[in-house]
């Protein structure tokens, strides 16, 4: 009884001065799925909280976890976060959407952000980056580019965000060359060097000379290196150590202004639940430095579809187009819907090979 | 001059203080490398060790999660060592673990969205069955053709996690995830979800289980022929086969009570704990029961201590790293250090070391 009332005396004693600390920093927490050295997903969105602490300052305290288990692991990771009180915290990966919303019901004044995720409660926003923008510049220098016109993909997990990028550089490598061909392999994982080094080998022994990744490891650029004639692009981060060859070019996810402007958002108190899904446009999306290997001509056309997608005159999604199974999927002119976009399960046609299920 | 000398018998005491000696050297060698990370060791050292437990802010919240991660690692390590110690080496159980998921899962999400009293019993047994079954395959390998158990129930792991993978992203995915990989999440389905029994306290079946399962093993090590045999198959082979042990019969049963037990604790987690089925589902429970099982020297109380302390370094690893920035790979060199220590001062059982010159001979 007496240890209880200690005890009980020490936690309000805590809350109190856990209330007053935090009226004079405001702590955010990051939850990620990688290690923060992987140079890829996790890698970028370490950036953007060291972003965070750089436009704050003292004014802010971040905490991280890297590699947490997208599972029951994460729920608890998530509460120990909250217990330690975190203002906001970013939860950086689709398989901690659960876990995120049965911590933020139980945790009713700490702000959550799931990236990728669908799910949202009053203090549970959203918010992912259309990558596929960037798929379609890749996709455009690719179908240029290439001289065997295999095209090798390294895809991670056939879930709509991959099959999204998929189909939109297939679309523009066609659309420049009707004679590319995309070979896909499902390397299912997000990141392990050895198995996407072998994916890359592997469609490189088949003829391709364009390597395309939705892996986020630089294994692929340094087995396409090591083959010589064949070009890359960055995945998640810039890869620039492998530039100007293979990687002519790259996709980076630039989180830094979202997360200032929501840590602000939280430091002014109009934070509120909202679902964000940028692109190139509010640099979102970022298209790393176009390399000298790439010709002139070939470089102007790609930034010019950059910006037909940054200023939004261009969407990467307009018909007239149709699905693998040859059925009409955009009329002329028509622009895919976010509905469709986000839950994407099939290929457009032209892309030979099933989704696996 | 220091050299080692076989004892006649492996020493009780040691067998004792070893795992404790372990986890003290652990704590130096781990203090000087977070030392060299930069952090302050002892604090380090304490934030993995007691905060998890009496820390104001987490333990009312971290205490009842050592149970939760604690139970699936002790219900396998159990299971493990019936192998062990009659030298049957499941070192699959990590994918019986996922099977026994993925068949209880799927029992209970076949009868969705009826509500049923039968329904998680029923789950228990599909999991049970579903790691049995998988254990089989190198069990019945071994028995007809010799193959060696330790490399094909490895390697059924990756099988599993193939298995594991599809499930997720067909015949389970959830047809409301808007395409997403991953079930239906149990958690909103109360006839399947393994809630905590008393709210708050984190014991769920599997912690039950758990404990049945340490009472078993005493029992049969201690009480039961099955038990003697299993003993006597480790230690004297060839005194075993004397003595009227059949050795198939005795693969089979290890096998077969270590993929049960693994099953049981992939249903209970992924009924509880993990609430769906999702690509990541597993977590490496399976290994890290084996670490569990040498812990607690296959003895079934010392597992159910090896489990607490390795779920305390667990949780303990996160405080730390989110707390004091430890590095979440220094966390896993702190519990690789653990085992390798437990195996280096092993050698204290079974030999006693001798200071000063050897007598020439």
């Amino acid at each position: 009884m007496k240890r209880r009332t200690i005890l009980a005396g020490a936690v309000a004693a805590l809350a109190l001065s856990g209330a007053a600390y935090a009226q004079d920093k405001t702590k955010v927490g990051f939850i990620f799925v990688g290690p923060v050295g992987d140079g890829g997903w996790t890698y970028e969105h370490n950036q953007g909280r060291l972003a965070v602490e750089a436009e704050f300052g003292d004014k802010v305290e971040t905490i991280f976890q890297e590699s947490v288990p997208e599972g029951a692991d994460a729920e608890r990771v998530i509460t120990q976060m909250a217990l330690s009180g975190a203002d906001l915290i970013f939860t950086t990966s689709f398989g901690y959407m659960d876990p995120t919303n049965a911590v933020a019901a139980k945790f009713p004044n700490v702000k959550f952000e799931h990236a990728t995720g669908y799910k949202r409660a009053d203090n549970v926003s959203t918010y992912s980056a259309r990558f596929y923008e960037g798929r379609a510049v890749q996709g455009h220098i690719a179908g240029k580019m290439t001289k065997t016109n295999k095209v090798g993909y390294i895809a991670s997990f056939p879930i709509p965000e991959v099959i999204r990028g998929i189909n939109s550089a297939y679309i523009h490598a066609k659309k420049v060359n009707p004679d590319v061909e995309f070979s896909v392999v499902w390397a299912y994982t997000w990141f392990d060097p050895a198995k996407e080094a072998d994916a890359a080998t592997a469609l490189i022994e088949q003829g391709a000379d364009v390597i395309l990744q939705h892996t986020d490891s630089t294994a692929p650029q340094a087995a396409a290196q090591k083959a010589g004639n064949v070009i890359t692009f960055g995945q998640a981060s810039d890869m620039s150590e492998y530039a100007p060859l293979p990687r002519v070019s790259s996709i980076i996810d630039d989180w830094a202004p979202y997360y200032i402007a929501r840590v602000k958002a939280v430091m002014d108190g109009t934070w509120e639940s909202t679902d964000t899904w940028d692109g190139i446009g509010p640099g979102m999306v970022g298209i790393g430095e176009i390399s000298d290997a790439v010709p002139a001509d070939v470089k102007a056309e790609a930034l010019a579809l950059k910006d037909s997608l940054a200023d939004g005159s261009y969407h990467p999604f307009t018909g007239p187009l149709k699905k693998q199974d040859g059925s009409d999927w955009l009329a002329e002119g028509e622009t895919a819907d976010d509905g469709t976009l986000a839950g994407m399960n099939f290929y457009v046609e032209g892309i030979t090979g099933d989704i696996p299920n | 001059m220091i050299t080692l000398e076989k004892r006649p018998q492996p020493s009780k005491l040691w067998t004792a203080i070893t795992p404790v000696l372990a986890v003290i050297a652990t704590m130096i060698a781990g203090g000087f490398m977070f030392a060299i990370l930069g952090k302050d060791p002892f604090e380090a050292i304490r934030t993995i060790f007691w905060d998890p437990l009496f820390n104001e802010q987490f333990a009312a919240f971290s205490r009842p999660q050592l149970l939760v991660k604690a139970a699936p690692l002790i219900l396998i390590a159990i299971g493990l060592s019936v192998g062990f110690r009659a030298g049957v080496w499941n070192i699959g159980a990590e994918g019986q673990y996922i099977i026994g998921a993925i068949c209880g899962a799927a029992v209970g999400l076949a009868f969705y969205p009826t509500e049923s009293f039968f329904i998680f019993p029923l789950m228990v047994i599909a999991g049970a069955l579903g790691g049995l079954a998988w254990a089989m395959i190198p069990g019945i390998l071994k028995v007809k053709f010799h193959t060696n158990e330790i490399l094909v129930s490895l390697l059924l792991v990756y099988v599993a996690e193939f298995i594991l993978a599809s499930m997720a992203l067909g015949t389970l995915r959830n047809p409301e995830g808007n395409g997403f990989p991953g079930s239906r999440n149990l958690k909103e389905y109360p006839s399947a979800f393994n809630a905590e029994l008393l709210p708050g306290s984190g014991a769920h079946w599997g912690v039950v289980a758990a404990i049945v399962a340490v009472i078993f093993a005493y029992v049969l090590f201690s009480k039961h022929m099955m038990g003697f045999h299993i003993r006597l198959a480790g230690q004297a082979p060839k005194a075993a086969r004397f003595g009227g042990v059949e050795p198939a019969r005795l693969i089979l049963f290890c096998l077969g009570v270590s993929g049960m037990l693994a099953g049981m604790a992939g249903l209970f987690e992924v009924s509880g704990p993990a609430g769906q089925i999702s690509i990541d589902f597993n977590v490496g429970y399976g290994f890290t029961a084996i670490i569990v099982a040498f812990l607690g020297r296959l003895n079934p109380f010392g597992i159910l201590l090896a489990g607490l302390l390795m779920a305390l370094t667990y949780i303990g690893g996160e405080l730390a790293s989110f707390m004091l920035g430890v590095p979440t790979a220094a966390i896993q060199a702190f519990q690789g250090m653990l085992l390798f220590f437990l195996l280096a001062v092993d050698v204290l059982t079974n030999y006693r070391i001798r200071f000063g010159k050897r007598g020439i001979a």
